[in-house]
């Protein structure tokens, strides 16, 4: 239901790629590979609608993207390097408040069993200043689980991750695929996951 | 990028709407080089007739003198920094509109002139207040509104420096150029009310003695010849601009100039 | 609104920021009696300037604030993702920053007004003001935070930037106590101070949104 049609990207002086197709039907997820500075996030950042391509198109389902960003943004969720986490907000907060300003109302029991799921128990209401790297990681994935977006973009969600959480998350996207649910995901990292596609940079 | 010049190519070969064919860097590169020697010309013609009439025609002041004459300097370039601020901010909002970059270079392009101008046209007015009132500034509502539009040129021309993304800095650019060009009537609004509620007797440069014909030909004279002087300059501009943000494309790198 | 409660939040919870800049308006205001003299009838013709811009200037240092660690945290990205739209989250923003650094200012200046020897009036007059002008200040200058978002020299820039664009409500501010002063009556300006507010206030978050998006691409 994502599809993207010769896609140009130009970052400064520099054309990162051009004439790029994709597509993601329900179900299936996208790896995008590629060395540092070939375009990975700034591919990712376009289909998130957050820059406009110097020359293509994106469309979720049959219409572009450009026509209604806000249903695309209401279906999507994109997570970025920066942990998008208020330090001086307790995890417990930084849920809520994420949610209310996607319009939604979260109750705390489904976030607290957000945090629980991601081994945060305990430490939910400190402000995510005091959690370690992997921690404040976990909060963010917490946030897949309690927006319920059909679109996942995720732009090295794997980084500072142990491997328990490395197996989590890979089991969350895994669900999510089974749900219907497509992602698109840039990583070093080889994902063992059914039903994917790969795209070199 | 080969692509854009295709695409350029195509649609001149189409025949599509006349305009959009110069709306290409590439496309336009020749065509400033052509034009700006005829600028320069018209610039230098009207700037001697606008001289003489200003030095020799227009008749002595009975009150300022002499040193009057320099209206013919002060008056234009006050003018032309207005105009062309309207200008830059036009073809800013042009680029931001329809996403080309010739109009964001032209608005490059025009900036450091219309800065120019302005602060000529505060030196020409200190210089013309010091015989007159004793003092080399006066706070009159025009010099204060011109000195804050001075202000708003070196906003615009810091701020497109700073960014080193050419395309963001065309569109930071825009925004803020609209946002001085809307403000620039409330500005003056705002200095010529304080200045009529603070100044008790002191002169104003508004005051200027009664026209006579003479003095206002050579004020448009001399006008018509910074316009043409800015024309010139900014296309001569232009060309630098798109030699430095095209340097990447192979037209540029064929060119005779950049071979050499 | 959701903005404006996590704004709030986060200003309560760092809050040496904040305070920082109200200092700098205390220190700053009684940096001109030392300056200029101590000579009452002159510091009572000074004073609605001067508290202005000192205003003025404490306003600018809390204008990066606005969106920079939302930007560097990644937060900021996520608004403009967000399905609301981002005029509404924008408008938001403005609204705890107006409460954080404004309001505080508001209060502060007929303290402050009273080492100037201002009457009661005077100072009625300057708070009305401020109240008015604060909100303005803090819309413009967000253009501004927003466009210097991430760039070189930010600080410097940014005051390059958005000082001409205070001019008018500087004039308009301080000409109202000058004018109740005068015994013209602060009306006037008072009246063309809200104009400017109700311009500001339906134009600025436009251009801040506009800014943003290019901050972000």
């Amino acid at each position: 239901m994502l599809s993207a049609h010769q896609l140009t990207c130009v970052r400064g002086e520099r054309t990162l790629f051009t004439g790029l197709d994709l597509a993601v039907g329900a179900g299936e997820w996208l790896h995008v590979r590629g060395g540092n500075g070939c375009g990975k996030t700034s591919l990712l950042r376009l289909l998130a609608g957050l820059a406009s391509p110097a020359a293509g198109e994106i469309r979720w389902g049959e219409h572009p993207v450009r026509e209604d960003l806000q249903a695309y943004h209401q279906a999507m969720l994109f997570l970025g390097h920066q942990g998008a986490v208020k330090e001086e907000l307790t995890a417990l907060e930084n849920l809520q408040l994420a949610a209310e300003l996607d319009g939604a109302t979260l109750d705390e029991e489904e976030a607290i069993a957000a945090l629980h799921r991601f081994g945060l128990k305990g430490r939910e209401h400190l402000p995510v200043r005091f959690l370690s790297a992997g921690q404040k990681r976990r909060v963010l994935l917490a946030r897949l689980v309690t927006r319920k977006a059909k679109l996942w973009i995720l732009d090295e969600p794997f980084t500072a991750l142990d491997t328990r959480a490395v197996d989590m998350l890979g089991g969350l996207v895994g669900e999510h695929l089974a749900e219907g649910g497509m992602a698109v995901v840039t990583s070093h990292q080889a994902i063992p996951l059914g039903n994917g596609k790969a795209i070199e940079l | 990028m080969s692509q854009s010049i295709v695409t350029d190519r195509i649609e001149t070969g189409r025949g599509v709407i006349h305009w959009f064919r110069f709306a290409s860097p590439y496309s336009f590169y020749p065509v400033a080089a052509r034009l700006e020697p005829w600028f320069w010309a018209l610039a230098i013609a009207f700037g001697l007739a606008g001289l003489w009439v200003g030095f020799f025609v227009a008749p002595t002041d009975a009150q300022q003198g002499e040193g009057y004459r320099i209206i013919f300097v002060h008056v234009p370039a006050s003018w032309l920094s207005m105009f062309i601020y309207l200008v830059m901010a036009g073809w800013a909002a042009i680029g931001l509109a329809l996403n080309t970059r010739l109009a964001g270079m032209w608005a490059q392009a025009l900036a450091p002139t219309g800065a120019l101008m302005a602060f000529l046209s505060l030196w020409t007015g200190a210089f013309w207040g010091k015989p007159m009132w004793g003092t080399w500034w006066v706070w009159d509502a025009r010099l204060t509104s011109e000195l804050i539009l001075f202000f708003l040129y070196l906003g615009f021309i810091a701020l497109q420096a700073a960014i080193d993304d050419p395309r963001r800095a065309d569109k930071a650019g825009a925004i803020i150029a609209l946002v001085g060009a809307i403000n620039v009537p409330i500005i003056y609004f705002s200095v010529k009310w304080w200045n009529t509620l603070h100044q008790g007797s002191s002169v104003s440069m508004t005051k200027a003695p009664s026209m006579a014909m003479t003095m206002f030909t050579g004020m448009i004279l001399m006008a018509l010849c910074f316009w043409m002087y800015s024309i010139a300059i900014a296309l001569r501009r232009v060309r630098a601009i798109i030699l430095e943000r095209e340097a990447h494309t192979e037209w540029v790198q064929q060119l005779p100039e950049v071979k050499a | 609104m959701a903005v404006v409660r996590r704004d709030l939040l986060l200003a309560m919870r760092r809050k040496t920021e904040v305070l920082t800049a109200l200092f700098f308006f205390v220190i700053v205001t009684s940096l001109f009696p030392l300056g200029i003299g101590p000579e009452t009838a002159l510091l009572r013709k000074i004073a609605p300037g001067v508290l202005w811009v000192g205003a003025l200037l404490a306003t600018m240092l809390g204008l990066q604030r606005m969106f920079a660690a939302d930007h560097a945290d990644g937060t900021l990205e996520q608004m403009v993702l967000s399905p609301s739209p981002l005029a509404l989250l924008v408008s938001g923003k403005n609204i705890a920053h107006w409460l954080v650094s404004g309001l505080p200012l508001v209060v502060l200046a007929p303290i402050l007004g009273i080492q100037f020897d201002l009457s009661g009036g005077e100072l009625g007059i300057l708070m009305l003001s401020l109240l008015l002008g604060t909100p303005v200040l803090s819309l413009v200058g967000a253009i501004g935070a927003a466009l210097t978002l991430g760039v070189r020299g930010g600080g410097v820039l940014l005051s390059l930037l958005v000082l001409p664009l205070y001019v008018p409500a500087l004039i308009f501010g301080a000409g109202a106590v000058q004018a109740y002063n005068s015994g013209l009556g602060a009306a006037g300006h008072l009246s063309l101070l809200a104009a400017l507010l109700v311009i500001a206030l339906f134009f600025a978050p436009w251009a801040t949104t506009a800014a943003l998006r290019i901050a972000l691409e």
